[in-house]
């Protein structure tokens, strides 16, 4: 078992629409860049502490671009939605 | 007192033999939408349909039918799906009764009826300036505002309307500082504004309101043009220039979106929010003691107003399964997103305020790519009203019985006309 193999968020930066609901969720984890508003991940390897808040982030994230990988799960990510905005 | 053999046919359209009868996602005798009875809950006919657990269809004001949509997953599916069109023109957007979305059409569209592919460039281009650390930098004038707004109040006699002294024209006058609107201008920015959402106005009067504003606002960003300065228009105007996609009819389109999305839906979340505290002295006080509080607070009112219902809603581009049913390319759908923010299978005791409640997963500011862009603007303008009320009125009070308020009950967006408040 590889040490500190947490789940990963993966972030489509493409798909995101800047709600900046991750951000109010997990500040410690997620920020908007300054620029183009869009999801910067601080950390893509979250702590058991907030691993809830992330989850929660994912899911309240509303265009899909935010998803959790396990570490021993299968390419695809846990959640995804379809179709992507262009 | 009816056999129950025939409630069971209840809402059903007759059919002829071998088709089923008990297709209980046809309620077509019901037309929506229906106007609320009661601030806190949705139309009890919207939780019926909630119940049969799949879209119901629907008739719709116009005499055509279309899908109600009214379960939390379902709503989240369909406005996150871009099968499901934001055109208003797309065949079987489900129209209702023109109200204010009347206004925003006379304009070139803006980004809220768009889908892919121009909808994602043309949100991003905005989306730089709707940024949490953005809104966060805008507070010290959003305070001062309010501030300003509640000394004139105070100043004036008892009872006061706080929908005219302080819900209408405290959105009116973030939208002016986040614009760039110099402050000379204003009250003519006000004026006109609080015209285009009165109850009262004609319709020739609303329009006079309409073409002053735009005017206004086209002669504004052509001053700008000469000389961004760092506001909102003056950082598209740049950001525009340098990608060559600056066009100046666009610019007041979207100036004129933010003025219209931004106005009402706060003003009258400031006054429900503040009538729902008014109404629980308990929580008020809680909340008086506790400002930490706040943002859940807020939180906890958008989820119980859900004050823009129906609104966001869809056709279908192509055919579609959803929540059970075989929802038609050319069909519309109906998103109740009201009844979503109420379905018990989310939230428990749905129609009770609960500030501890802690959900940040209510679809009050919608879902999917045309979530709110400007969300957290609003979410900051509400804490930072309800923290100086609570702080600087401890002895605010409704100054009459809520039974007698004027609410908003068949609007697009529901509020209070009036709030009779002392102190």
């Amino acid at each position: 078992m590889v040490t500190g193999a947490g789940p990963r968020i993966v972030a489509d930066e493409t798909r995101c629409v800047g709600a900046g609901q991750c951000v109010l969720t997990a500040p410690d984890l997620f920020d908007q860049s300054e620029d183009e508003g869009t999801v910067l991940v601080l950390d893509d390897r979250p702590g058991e502490d907030v691993l809830e808040a992330v989850r929660e982030a994912v899911h309240i994230c509303p265009s899909g671009a935010l998803s959790l990988r396990e570490p021993r799960e299968s390419r695809e990510p846990r959640e995804s939605r379809e179709p992507r905005e262009s | 007192m009816i056999p129950p053999s025939l409630t069971a046919l209840d809402g059903v359209i007759p059919m002829s033999d071998g088709l089923d009868v008990t297709d209980r996602t046809d309620r077509t005798d019901m037309t929506l939408p229906l106007p609320r009875t009661c601030p806190y809950a949705p139309p009890a006919e919207y939780e019926r349909l909630r119940e049969e657990d799949s879209p119901t269809r629907v008739t719709l004001p116009t005499g055509a039918t279309a899908w109600a949509v009214s379960r939390h997953q379902d709503v989240r599916a369909v406005l996150s799906d871009t099968r499901f069109s934001s055109n208003r023109t797309a065949p079987g957007f489900p129209t209702l009764i023109k109200g204010s979305e009347e206004l925003t059409t006379t304009f070139r569209p803006s980004m809220i009826g768009m889908d892919p592919p121009e909808h994602g460039p043309a949100r991003r281009a905005a989306l730089g300036e709707f940024t949490v650390r953005r809104m966060r930098a805008l507070q010290p004038r959003i305070q001062q505002i309010v501030d300003e707004r509640l000394d004139a109040m105070l100043a004036g006699p008892r009872p006061a309307d706080l929908v005219r002294s302080l819900s209408l024209p405290v959105p009116s006058l973030v939208i002016c500082e986040q614009l760039g609107v110099p402050y000379t201008d204003h009250e003519f920015f006000q004026l006109h504004s609080s015209v285009l959402i009165s109850r009262v106005r004609s319709v020739e009067e609303k329009r006079h309101a309409l073409t002053e504003l735009q005017t206004y606002l086209g002669n504004l960003i052509a001053d700008k043009e000469r000389e961004p300065a760092d506001d909102l228009l003056g950082r598209q105007i740049l950001k525009h220039r340098e990608a060559g996609t600056y066009d100046r009819d666009d610019l007041t389109g979207l100036a004129f979106l933010l003025l219209i999305a931004g106005h009402e839906t706060t003003a009258n979340m400031i006054s429900l929010g503040t009538l729902a505290l008014l109404e629980r002295p308990e929580e008020m006080a809680a909340l008086r003691s506790d400002p930490t509080r706040t943002p859940a607070a807020v939180e906890e009112f958008l989820r119980l107003f859900t004050i823009v219902d129906t609104v966001p809603s869809r056709a279908a581009t192509v055919d579609v399964e959803l929540g059970g049913v075989l929802i038609r390319k050319g069909e519309g759908v109906l998103v109740l997103s009201n009844a979503g923010n109420h379905d018990p299978a989310v939230y428990p005791r749905p129609d009770e305020l609960d500030i501890g409640r802690g959900a940040r997963n209510h679809v009050a500011f919608g879902f999917g790519p045309h979530q709110c862009l400007g969300q957290n603007l609003a979410r900051l303008e509400l804490q930072v009203v309800f923290d100086t009320l609570l702080r600087r009125v401890p002895g605010l009070k409704l100054a009459a019985p809520v039974e007698k308020l004027p609410f908003k009950d068949d609007s697009s967006v529901y509020g209070l006309h009036e709030l009779p408040v002392s102190w």
